[in-house]
C-alpha cells in the first residue's frame, strides 16, 4: 500500500518530456518532487503563471508571487505571467498536456466529485470545473477507500459532480486504474504488497482485472 | 492626455452607493485593492454585490467588508478561508453564488470585449448548469454564461500613469486586468503613479481607455496567506 508520497511518485512516471502540467492541491502538488531528472516540464498555476519554481528561501518571499494554493513561490528562467482569463484560455484550448487533481469520488463512467459535501460548509470549486471539463489528459490522485473503509471508486458518484465523463486514469494507494470509454475501471497495476482480490473488494464500481496484474514500479 | 488622477481612495469611491455591484481584483490576498476596501469600510456603503474570486480572510481583504455587514451577495469561485463569511452564510445573512474560476474570469473578459455571453464546458452536467442554456458545438456541450454587468470595477496595479495605463507585477496581475476592462466605471489604485510618457507603451497591460480614476496608495500591507519557504542548504 502506498502513502501519499508513493501515489505522487507513481503519477510522476506518467509525465513526459515537454509536458505543460497543472497540479492541483494536496497529493498532486507532491508530484513535482518526483519528476525524473532530464524530463523537462513546465508547471502551470491557474492564478496566472507558467513555469512555477520552488518555494523561495526564507526572507525572499514575495507577496506578489504566489501559486493557486496561495503559497509563496518563485519563477524559473523562461517563466511567464498572464491574467486569469488567459490562464483558463490555455486550459480550455487544451494547451496544457496533463492535469493532476484530487477527488472525493470517481465513478466507473469517469464522473468526478471533488468540490462539495452536502451539509458541510462549501468552499467553492475554484478552477476544478474548468480543468476537468476541458483537459484532454487528467489523472486523479485519490484514496481508494474512505476512513470508514468504503470505496470511493463507485458505480455512480453520490456527491455533487465537478465534471461528467472526463476522467480516464486514477492512481490510489492500492492501484493504477484506467476508466474504459464504455464504462468500468480496468486494473492496470497494483501497489506493492496489495493483492488483486483486495483491490476488487475495495472497488465498488465495475472492475475488470486479469488474474495476474503487474506490481507498480516506483523507481 | 486625459488626466484620470483623483486624490485618494475616498475620492475614487465617492459615488459608490448602497446596493451596487462592484468587482474587486485579486487572487486570495494577492493583488487586492487594499486602499479602496478600507475606504468602502469607512464610507459604510452597504448591500453590495461583490464579484471577486475570493472573499478575503477574517481581518483583511473583503473580509473587512463582511465583518461590517456591507456585503449582501458574494460572487466567487472559492471562499474557504473566512470564519465570519461562513457564519453569515449559514445564518442566511449572506447570499453566495459560486461559479467556476475560469467562467468568472471569462465573464469579466466578455464584458470588457463587448460580448454579451460566452460558451464554456465548465460545469456541464453539474449543478452549475441548472437553468442555463446548453449548446452543442462539434459534439461537445457548452453552457452559455453571460458577461458581467458591474457598476464599478476596483483593481490594484503596480504602476500606472495619470492617463490610466496600468502595469501589474508578478502573479498580482490575476483578475485585475480583466476586471479593469469590465466595469462601467473602473477605479485603479497603484503603488506608483507617474506622468504620461514615463511608462513604455509596449509594456502596458491595461490601456488607459478602460480606467476612469487612478490614484497612488501608500503603505501597502500585502499580507501573505500561505508563507512557504525552503531551507538554505
Amino acid at each position: 500500500m502506498l502513502d501519499k508520497n508513493g501515489i505522487a511518485r507513481r503519477i510522476a512516471k506518467e509525465i513526459r518530456d515537454g509536458y505543460y502540467v497543472n497540479l492541483g492541491i494536496g497529493i498532486p502538488t507532491l508530484v513535482a518532487n518526483y519528476i525524473p531528472e532530464g524530463v523537462n516540464v513546465v508547471l502551470q498555476s491557474e492564478n496566472g503563471l507558467l513555469g512555477m519554481g520552488p518555494f523561495p528561501f526564507e526572507g525572499e518571499e514575495d507577496p506578489d508571487m504566489i501559486n493557486a494554493g496561495k503559497q509563496t513561490i518563485t519563477t524559473l528562467p523562461g517563466s511567464s505571467i498572464f491574467d486569469s482569463a488567459m490562464s483558463f484560455g490555455m486550459i480550455r484550448s487544451q494547451k496544457i498536456d496533463l492535469t493532476i487533481l484530487g477527488a472525493m469520488e470517481v465513478s466507473e463512467n469517469g464522473d468526478i466529485a471533488n468540490w462539495k459535501i452536502p451539509g458541510k460548509m462549501v468552499k467553492g470549486m475554484g478552477g476544478a470545473m474548468d480543468l476537468v471539463a476541458s483537459a484532454k489528459n487528467i489523472i486523479v490522485a485519490m484514496q481508494h477507500v474512505n476512513k470508514a473503509g468504503e470505496s470511493k471508486l463507485l458505480p455512480k458518484c453520490t456527491l455533487p459532480l465537478t465534471g461528467v465523463n472526463c476522467i480516464r486514469k486514477v492512481v490510489t494507494e492500492l492501484a493504477v486504474l484506467d476508466i474504459l470509454p464504455e464504462g468500468g475501471f480496468r486494473l492496470i497495476e497494483r501497489a506493492p504488497g496489495v493483492s488483486v482480490d483486495f483491490i476488487k473488494q475495495s472497488t465498488s464500481g465495475k472492475l475488470f482485472a486479469e488474474a495476474d496484474v503487474k506490481e507498480m514500479d516506483l523507481n | 492626455m486625459i488626466n484620470k488622477r483623483v486624490s485618494d481612495a475616498d475620492e475614487a469611491i465617492r459615488d459608490i452607493t448602497d446596493g451596487q455591484t462592484i468587482m474587486l481584483g485579486g487572487f486570495g490576498l494577492c493583488g487586492i485593492p487594499e486602499k479602496c476596501i478600507a475606504a468602502l469600510v469607512k464610507k459604510g456603503v452597504k448591500d453590495l454585490t461583490c464579484i471577486s474570486n475570493n472573499a478575503g480572510v477574517d481581518d483583511f481583504g473583503i473580509g473587512l467588508l463582511l465583518k461590517t455587514r456591507q456585503v449582501k451577495k458574494m460572487v466567487s469561485s472559492y471562499v474557504g478561508e473566512n470564519a465570519e463569511f461562513e457564519r453569515q452564510l449559514l445564518s442566511g445573512e449572506l447570499e453566495v453564488e459560486l461559479i467556476p474560476q475560469g467562467t468568472l474570469a471569462t465573464r469579466c473578459m466578455a464584458a470588457g470585449y463587448g460580448m454579451p455571453a460566452i460558451f464554456t464546458p465548465a460545469g456541464v452536467g453539474t449543478e452549475v448548469a441548472e437553468g442555463k442554456e446548453v449548446r452543442n458545438f462539434n459534439g461537445k456541450d457548452y453552457l452559455m454564461e453571460y458577461a458581467f454587468d458591474a457598476d464599478f470595477a476596483i483593481v490594484k496595479a503596480w504602476k500606472g500613469d495619470t492617463a490610466g495605463n496600468l502595469i501589474f507585477r508578478s502573479t498580482s496581475r490575476n483578475f485585475n486586468p480583466v476586471m479593469a476592462m469590465a466595469g462601467k466605471i473602473t477605479i485603479a489604485e497603484v503603488e506608483e503613479l507617474v506622468e504620461p510618457g514615463e511608462l513604455d507603451p509596449d509594456m502596458i497591460h491595461t490601456p488607459g481607455v478602460y480606467v476612469h480614476r487612478i490614484f497612488q496608495g501608500s503603505d501597502y500591507e500585502k499580507r501573505i496567506e500561505q508563507r512557504t519557504v525552503r531551507p538554505r542548504s
